[in-house]
């Protein structure tokens, strides 16, 4: 852990423009896991921006019958939202699965987007890493790598994004808003994230001195009977091996609409597009959904641990959908 | 021998000091208050094997707030030849993770930062940490005897020819991973050096331990050596022997004189620095009758030491006592690796070797076509299988009967078919749990009387949160005869007579037996020299622990039997435990709270052996990669739905005065057979090597 200084931001401008001087600054929001990151000395910033008085704590409704989440809201006020609750229950079941409930009380809805991978080896500064010292190289991919990513892996990182709330978000087809050096944007959730290709260090598109003021949810009539099914190694917190999250919508017997997003298995929240294309317009029968599920994965690239999460995936896409089909008749 | 009646003992009192611990008033080693407090940061080694060629101090030391930096270049030459504890005694480097340097500072966020400036610079060389090819390459050897009752090689009969003969075989490998104890409080110290006199605060299970190690490696009087120890956060056994952080304590304060050094390990440090539980690779061949009745029994354990040290997970240690059998054989063997050196961890050996044991002899029912309950109980010896004594007590079968009772345990052959509740497979399985009676000799305890009837019991004893201050208060409470109130129980302080460690279920055995003599001998003085009246004066008497002269006479062994119902998704291979239940033949119980805790906390930490705990190595780097808690799951709340823990009625007057086998280990033991055996049948597949994660149960 090295000295660092403190300050704190109390609009999006000021915060923007103090970090934008300072290259190896940092936002902090709860800190959950910066301040861990810090602690193994993986992350070295030399100035904290706490820009929780910067950001909204708030959960709005938009005239469009969206929902705006305030980038400051924490996990534990968004999963106990009604208008999430009702609207988007994937979102809820996403941040009650991940963490505890302590965490969940002071980790913020834009950090949570924006944790690091928790590769074994990215964790531990006496390896080597290309996320944390790029060219280095990658101690997962002949080591421990049970966790890590089946899709979109690059030879130099097989890391995943850690976040459930991601997962959900990037079902719902979110919108993050940001403010930076060059001014307001909205990025597509899943255009937030990128895969590792061979700039691992970069999680994210953001710039530096970006910061994440909201989530926009769309409205989404279907994502009121959607889900988030996560799998991990025990009952209790712990992250996951391979979580869906997903929204259908059926008549007549026949999937008009749905959304399918994974996590635990790339270096983003993976949305199942291919999948969601061949389902569209036939029956939800166990049969589609496999053979969906299975195009989807037809490119995994397993690592010496984690083949298990391709037979995983599908079947937790299946049984999600298939949940979620059967409650609706 | 008699035992003591018991009034105090069997009520299920609280923690005495609960409420003090809940509010934050009971003062852990590091919390203890002192004046201008200094702080230590270690400096490790980041290569397994080789030689430190420079050690570059100058930015550290230049750190505003440092007072000092130890290297293997200014530490002080130590008085030991455990090579654990022989840490900056030269350029070498045992293992990735090992001390190299320490920083002291004003505040321990300096020392943090300016530990991480010291620059060293290594010539490495190449390491193996590699268990598994040692054994397949035969680079093993036979451990030196661990306990001397507990022989290490066993050859008794003919194991080959019987098993050749046998109507039905079972013979497997069995694997276990490295554990890491993980206790919530870390190994912690604070160090004080005032002229001559040493005082330590240390998380610690044995102060005398402490005492005379410190003592040698600094080559002190032991005089000179006060340790206390008021409370303790968990232990799980690292805590008995002394470990590198409190010798690199010491160090730091002889560089501060006068000021108290805090060390506490961050949980990183946790996973090398405090011994750990080997892996283990065991081979069990079992041999039957057509009714199931054992002719052999084979159990041979491989596992890692360090090259610094010896230690053997003595994981056939079981064997011998469980079933009858006239044909036996054990075999255990170390390959000594360029790693940390393991050490004690719950029930060591029973723990682990248990797993291999039981999870085979479900393999044998279901090969016989047997209810396991039933196989058990047809393989239950009348004496001791090894040596012929008879059991000074022996439960097994009284739990397992009272077990099934309680669990409802369908009696089954191997052809039953498991339930299936949407979608998830449930089955049930049982394994047997065993201890040895174990009596750890050394201790003295000091009684003092005064008129008004207040009686003061002094030991150095410890309690590490298990409720020993309670229980064994309990106990004096009864050796004296006299009203609980009227009891105080001092602990944790070299100052007060030795006592031996908290350590092989045996605290309470050991330190109520001596309690009891104690309160014998105050009594006869009082009633020979003072006409049955308690002097104006008051009265003090010291007593030895008590030998017990039925040691040789009898096996004296704690047993239990352990039920538990799986859940396992048939889509997703989830593993879930709804239900485990033991019943437990451990003697008399003090404290039905305390003791309660202790065996559910083992059965609870068997569940997390079976479903979650793996240190994981990485061999390129040559250390734990999983270090910390987020990573090294343990079970936790929801994992734990409902464990149950129960009794059966059992007096044993050969153990001890007080009538007791020790509750803290057994727990452990045999838990997590019970799940593997409960995982064979929900889904037909045998785990035979721990964790039991979803992948290895999933169905492509």
């Amino acid at each position: 852990m090295r000295p660092f200084r403190y300050e704190r931001a109390t609009d999006p401008d000021g915060a923007v423009a103090l970090l934008s001087r300072s290259p190896q600054a940092a936002f902090l929001g709860g800190g959950t896991n910066l301040v861990d990151l810090m602690k193994l000395d993986v992350a070295r910033p030399d100035l904290l921006i706490d820009i929780r008085g910067a950001v909204s704590g708030v959960i709005e409704e938009l005239p469009d019958g969206g929902v705006r989440i305030g980038a400051g809201v924490s996990n534990s006020d968004l999963a106990a939202e009604p208008l999430i609750r009702e609207r988007y229950p994937v979102v809820a079941q996403a941040v009650l699965n991940g963490a505890s409930t302590q965490l969940r009380n002071v980790a913020t809805v834009g950090g949570n987007l924006l944790q690091r991978t928790r590769c074994l080896y990215f964790q531990d500064i006496t390896t080597a890493c290309n996320k944390r010292q790029p060219g280095s190289g990658c101690s997962a991919i002949d080591g421990h790598n049970r966790d890590l990513a089946i899709l979109g892996t690059s030879p130099d990182c097989i890391a995943t994004q850690p976040s459930d709330l991601a997962v959900a978000l990037a079902a719902v087809d979110a919108t993050v808003q940001t403010v930076g050096p060059d001014g307001s944007r909205g990025i597509p959730l899943t255009e937030l994230h990128r895969l590792p290709g061979s700039e691992p260090q970069h999680d994210n598109v953001l710039a530096h001195g970006e910061l994440i003021t909201a989530v926009d949810l769309p409205p989404l009539a279907m994502a009121a009977r959607s889900r988030y099914r996560k799998i991990r190694d025990r009952a209790s917190y712990a992250f996951a091996l391979v979580s869906v999250a997903a929204a259908i919508d059926v008549a007549d017997g026949q999937v008009r609409d749905v959304r399918i997003a994974l996590g635990g298995v790339a270096h983003k929240p993976w949305r199942a597009r291919r999948a969601e294309d061949l389902l569209r317009g036939g029956p939800a029968t166990e049969d589609r959904l496999r053979r969906a599920a299975e195009a989807e994965l037809a490119e995994a690239q397993p690592q010496s641990d984690n083949a298990f999460k391709i037979p995983l995936a599908r079947n937790a896409i299946v049984r999600t959908v298939l949940d979620l089909v059967e409650a609706e008749r | 021998m008699s035992i003591i009646p018991a009034r105090a003992m069997g009520r299920p009192l609280d923690r005495f000091d609960g409420a003090d611990k809940v509010r934050g008033l009971a003062p852990y080693a590091y919390e203890h208050p002192v004046a201008r407090p200094a702080y230590l940061s270690a400096v490790r080694s980041t290569i397994a094997t080789g030689q430190i060629m420079g050690i570059d101090c100058s930015q550290a030391s230049a750190q505003p707030g440092v007072l000092g930096v130890l290297t293997h270049l200014n530490a002080p030459r130590l008085g030991t030849d455990d090579g654990e504890l022989r840490i900056l005694q030269s350029e070498e480097v045992a293992f990735r993770g090992q001390f190299v340097g320490a920083v002291i500072a004003e505040t321990s966020e300096i020392a943090r930062h300016a530990a991480g400036l010291v620059r060293v610079d290594y010539r490495p060389r190449p390491h193996d940490v590699d268990l598994e090819s040692s054994r397949e390459q035969g680079r093993l050897r036979v451990p030196q005897q661990i306990m001397p009752m507990f022989p290490v090689t066993v050859d008794k009969g003919d194991v080959e020819s019987a098993l050749a003969a046998a109507s039905v075989r079972v013979e497997h490998n069995y694997r276990t991973p490295w554990y890491n104890h993980n206790p919530i409080e870390p190994h912690t110290t604070i160090a004080c050096w005032n002229d001559d006199q040493l005082t330590l605060y240390v998380s610690t299970q044995y102060l005398m331990g402490v005492r005379s190690t410190v003592a040698a490696a600094f080559r002190l009087d032991p005089q000179q050596v006060r340790v206390y120890a008021p409370h303790v956060g968990g232990a799980f056994g690292s805590k008995v022997p002394v470990h590198s952080d409190l010798i690199l304590a010491v160090m730091a304060a002889q560089l501060v004189p006068g000021r108290s050094v805090r060390f506490a390990l961050t949980r990183h440090q946790m996973f090398t620095q405090t011994g750990y539980r080997s892996p283990t690779i065991q081979r069990v061949r079992l041999g039957a009758d057509a009714e199931g009745r054992l002719t052999a029994v084979d159990h041979e354990s491989f596992e890692q030491t360090s090259r610094l040290g010896e230690f053997a997970e003595h994981a056939t240690r079981a064997t011998p006592t469980m079933y009858a059998t006239p044909h036996l054989r054990i075999r255990q063997q170390v390959a000594a690796l360029d790693l940390p050196t393991p050490s004690i961890m719950r029930a060591p050996g029973e723990s682990v070797g248990m797993f291999a044991l039981e999870s085979a002899m479900d393999e044998l029912a279901v090969a016989c076509g047997l209810d396991p309950v039933e196989l058990r109980l047809r393989n239950e010896p009348v004496a001791h299988p090894l040596d012929g004594r008879p059991f000074s007590s022996r439960g097994l079968a009284a739990c397992l009967r009272e077990g099934a009772r309680r669990f409802g345990w369908q009696p089954r052959q191997a052809t039953t078919t498991p339930s299936r509740q949407d979608g998830w497979l449930v089955g049930t399985g049982v394994a047997a749990s065993t201890y040895p009676v174990l009596r750890l000799p050394g201790s003295k305890a000091t009684i003092r009387v005064t008129p008004d009837g207040r009686y003061t019991v002094l030991m150095a004893a410890v309690d590490i949160g298990t409720g020993t201050r309670t229980a064994l208060t309990q106990v004096a409470a009864d050796a004296l005869r006299v009203d609980l109130a009227q009891v105080e129980l001092r602990l944790g302080d070299t100052a007060y007579p030795p006592a031996a460690q908290e350590g092989g279920s045996a605290g309470i055995t050991s330190w109520g037996a001596t309690i009891c003599v104690g309160a014998d001998e105050l009594r006869r003085r009082i009633a020979a020299e003072h006409g049955g009246t308690i002097p104006a004066d008051g009265l003090e008497v010291t007593v030895d622990m008590p030998e017990n002269p039925h040691l040789e006479q009898y096996a004296m062994h704690a047993f239990g039997a352990q039920f538990a119902e799986v859940r396992v998704h048939g889509e997703t291979g989830e593993i879930r435990v709804p239900r485990q239940l033991g019943v437990f033949a451990v003697g008399r119980v003090v404290n039905p709270k305390t003791a309660r805790s202790q065996l559910i906390g083992g059965m609870t930490m068997g569940l997390s052996m079976a479903l979650h705990e793996a240190s994981l190595l990485d061999p390129r780097y040559g250390h734990v990669i999983n270090h910390d808690l987020a990573t090294y799951h343990v079970s936790s709340n929801a994992d734990v739905p409902a464990v149950q823990a129960h009794w059966i009625a059992e007096q044993d007057d050969q153990l001890n005065p007080v009538g007791i086998k020790g509750a803290g280990e057994i727990g452990i033991v045999g838990a997590a057979a019970a799940i593997a055996n409960a995982v064979h049948h929900a889904t037909g597949v045998r785990v035979r090597e721990l964790p039991i994660t979803l992948d290895k149960l999933l169905t492509v």
